[in-house]
């Protein structure tokens, strides 16, 4: 040690027990350096997630200072040549002048829509991973509740952020969300007389109630649930695959300190920097070319956030179906696709590990993950079903196909009536059989490890050393790091 | 209309128990088949721990490297917001890329300069049946001595039902009656005009091409405000005999609202050659319900629940365009208090 760093190391020593005679938690400092993360690229798509929503945090509160929740109707006169003169809100006014004239105003909103796209998207792929390696199951279930809540908050949040600007294109989703509010039956027309004061547009109040809903309530309903999720992973610890040294009382990993909080911050400087990438390179939600929304216009080929699709889909998919009981509308169309399916595909994510608990029969503790090949009837189940998703989703294109295409609307929506309900099936059996055939043959399906570890003896002939892969040794998704496929036994 | 539905939700209630009824057998034959929980997991015993110090000089003159460009980079962005503000191109890079460099930097200082580690933690058990117990135990001993345990919690229940209550009447404040939601700003009388305010005249509609109507001195910006008009040949008008009158000089007016879920109608498809093509329709580009305003609003594709309500017209003496009364029918999505069209 040279002498600077031995005065580093006294000063800090001294930081420290200055700080512990105050706070006194080293007992707990330590336990956290030496918390071990089971290493697996599938584990940082919640770390995704979460510094997503640190990037929108941060760039939210740059925009919430510039806009303004007002309907009022005003005459533009700012800096955009080819919308001056034009009758607009005020909120409208707001994010368009934040977007033209404020010095990297544009960027930050850029980099807002962009990370909210990513956010949803990694809680997705995120909940993917979940599901396909059992890690919902005890203990975990209730962190699973925990994560689906978030995502249905994050698709709210996110509509109700991209609402905000009341750009032709908004209005237009903010129009649908009202017809599937009042499609409610019994009790949509109040519900969405409380939301928007009123019949649509709604109410003067009906904008700041709206800013409030998406810059307080609920981020700080997901703040608390993101300290909520991450609390009872670091008291349960990590899941992880079978691999060499792990078994289902233990976690094998990097501790904290140092590599991986390093990695870890290097992970959320990454997402910070491609968001900012994307933010500055990539055009997302030109307001200015949508122009302001006004009741009676409308944009042909409209396009919502990806996270809104699978919605739009459904309202599209579905038949002109409309319960009309004694001059009364029970249930109004916009309730199948824009309520009842999104309800149904969250009610059968929630009730999943009860279902499978019921069917397996299995109620022990898993900190041990299936690789997907290993339930193959799970896999099935989940493909087949995320499939259906997946379509409906896909319908919320059907316009764009046709615009690009040429193959009729109308032909592609009789279709895919059909479609809907054969291809998951026709997918159920197909993963299943993946499963089963990736199970016989032990190969990852992306790695594989095939062939064998061979030595050239002094000869010149060519020794087997061992058979790989060894169907004797564990399951393990691809060959472990530092040691040779086989030779574990 | 209401009359041809009738027969149908009873038929499909009769499916649906049908269907269910079918869900329960198909369950219980699952639950009755004895199916082995499936096997857990593989368990490795060997020990995975390891520790290696990497002493890599290389890296850590990389690490600086990247450390030092990603500040480039940072002051770039200072200096590119002072030259030139509004370049988000660049902006974006120079933040970007400052980011991702020192992303890089940690990434590379995690893997090859910090020591390299792989630790085993053991996990606990969740459950503790001495502790939970116990913790039980001082729970219900806080209860000790109370003989009107019911009541207690009877009252307790109660007062907290009517808290929720109280505390959750103010949400009503929020929204005003609903009969609002019936009202448009169409009377008998009202001017046809555009955008700007200007009066439309029965001569200025063209066949061939839709117009977007507003009412003279209403709100603009409510739901029942825009109205879709075009003039058809008198061979593809076929309106019900109670509507004969609402259709001057074979010009229609309909709600631009659709109503399936609320969007302004923006496409309307008019025959080119009469003898091959489909007749003359409006659609909404949201979810691509199509009406023929020749028929009355007829819904012939599309999830709407329902028909396009029409705006009865009329021609006045300077040949202005003129509602000939309200809508008579509700506008704009349906919902439960919903008033239907009779015809």
């Amino acid at each position: 040690m040279n002498l600077v760093e031995r005065y580093v190391h006294r000063r800090f020593e001294r930081a420290s027990r200055s700080a512990e005679q105050r706070v006194g938690l080293a007992g707990a400092v330590k336990w956290a350096l030496r918390y071990v993360f089971p290493d697996h690229w599938s584990f940082l798509l919640g770390e995704i997630a979460l510094y997503s929503f640190m990037v929108l945090v941060v760039t939210g509160i740059f925009l919430t200072l510039y806009y303004v929740p007002s309907d009022a109707q005003v005459i533009y006169h700012g800096s955009y040549a080819l919308l001056y003169g034009e009758q607009m809100s005020e909120a409208y006014r707001s994010v368009l002048n934040l977007s033209v004239d404020v010095p990297a105003g544009l960027l930050f909103r850029q980099v807002h829509h962009w990370a909210a796209d990513v956010f949803i998207a990694s809680i997705v792929l995120h909940l993917m991973r979940v599901f396909f390696t059992g890690a919902y199951r005890k203990p975990r279930d209730f962190n699973y509740f925990i994560g689906l809540t978030m995502l249905m908050l994050a698709i709210l949040e996110g509509f109700a952020g991209y609402s905000l600007v009341d750009d032709l294109l908004s209005g237009m989703g903010l129009a649908i969300a009202y017809s599937v509010a009042m499609s409610i039956p019994f009790v949509g027309g109040q519900l969405a007389s409380l939301v928007w004061g009123g019949p649509f547009p709604g109410r003067s109040v009906f904008w700041p109630r709206l800013e409030i809903v998406h810059v307080l309530i609920i981020p700080a309903a997901l703040a608390l649930l993101i300290t909520l999720h991450l609390a009872m992973i670091m008291r349960q610890h990590h899941s992880q695959f079978p691999g060499p040294g792990r078994r289902e009382r233990n976690v094998v990993g990097t501790p904290m300190w140092p590599a991986y909080a390093l990695r870890s911050i290097g992970l959320m400087l990454a997402v910070g920097g491609v968001l900012f990438l994307l933010g500055g390179l990539i055009q997302i939600n030109p307001i200015w070319q949508w122009g302001p929304y006004h009741p009676y216009l409308s944009e042909n080929g409209a396009q919502p956030d990806w996270y809104i699709g699978w919605l739009i889909g459904a309202l599209r998919l579905m038949p002109n179906w409309e319960l009309v009981i004694a001059g009364r509308t029970v249930i109004p169309n916009p309730f199948w696709g824009g309520a009842a399916f999104p309800l149904f595909v969250f009610v059968v994510l929630f009730a999943w590990p009860a279902i499978e608990r019921r069917i397996t029969g299995d109620v022990l503790r898993h900190d041990l993950l299936d690789r997907p090949r290993d339930r193959p009837i799970r896999t099935a189940i989940g493909a087949a079903f995320l499939s259906w998703v997946v379509i409906v989703f896909a319908v919320g294109s059907t316009d764009r196909i046709f615009y690009r295409m040429g193959i009729s609307y109308t032909t592609q929506i009789h279709v895919w009536r059909v479609g809907i309900w054969v291809l998951p099936i026709l997918v159920f059996f197909i993963t299943r059989s993946a499963c089963r055939s990736l199970q016989r043959a032990e190969a990852h399906p992306l790695r594989a490890w095939q062939g064998n570890v061979v030595r050239r003896t002094p000869a010149g002939g060519v020794e087997v050393l061992s058979d790989s892969p060894d169907r004797s040794v564990p399951p393990i998704s691809e060959p472990p790091v530092g040691t040779l496929p086989g030779s574990e036994s | 209309m209401s009359h041809e539905e009738d027969p149908k939700p009873v038929t499909r209630a009769v499916k649906a128990l049908g269907v269910l009824v079918a869900l329960r057998a198909a369950a219980r034959a699952v639950r009755s088949r004895t199916t082995e929980p499936p096997p857990r997991p593989p368990e490795s015993e060997i020990d995975p721990r390891r520790r290696i110090v990497p002493a890599n000089r290389r890296a850590e003159t990389l690490v600086a490297g990247l450390i030092l460009i990603a500040a480039l980079f940072a002051l770039a962005f200072t200096v590119i917001y002072i030259v030139s503000s509004d370049d988000t191109q660049l902006l974006g890079v120079a933040m970007g890329g400052a980011l991702c460099l020192l992303a890089a930097a940690c990434i590379v200082a995690g893997k090859f300069v910090v020591p390299q580690e792989t630790h085993v933690e053991e996990r606990g058990a969740l459950l503790d049946e001495e502790q939970t117990g116990e913790a039980v135990g001082m729970i219900e001993a806080g209860g000790e001595g109370i003989s009107r345990r019911a009541l207690l919690t009877g009252a307790g229940g109660v007062a907290g039902v009517a808290i929720v209550t109280a505390a959750a009447t103010p949400l009503a404040s929020l929204g005003p009656t609903l009969k609002e939601f019936h009202e448009t700003p169409w009377t008998r009388g009202t001017r046809l005009v555009d955008d700007q305010g200007r009066p439309f005249r029965a001569d200025d509609i063209q066949i061939g091409s839709f117009y977007t109507a507003l009412p003279e001195h209403g709100d603009p910006e409510s739901l029942g405000a825009g109205v879709l008009v075009v003039r058809l040949p008198a061979s593809y008008i076929h309106l019900p005999e109670a509507r004969r009158d609402w259709a001057p000089e074979g010009i229609l007016a309909y709600s631009k609202i659709c109503p399936h879920a609320g969007c302004a109608i923006a496409l309307y498809r008019y025959p080119t050659y009469a003898p091959t093509s489909q007749e003359p329709a409006f659609t909404c580009p949201c979810h691509y319900s199509t009406f023929l305003p020749g028929e009355g609003g007829r819904l012939v594709f599309g999830p709407a629940g329902r028909a396009l309500p029409q705006l009865p017209l009329m021609v006045d003496g300077e040949g202005y365009l003129r509602a000939a009364s309200g809508f008579h029918e509700d506008i704009g999505p349906s919902w439960w208090g919903i008033h239907r069209s009779q015809s």
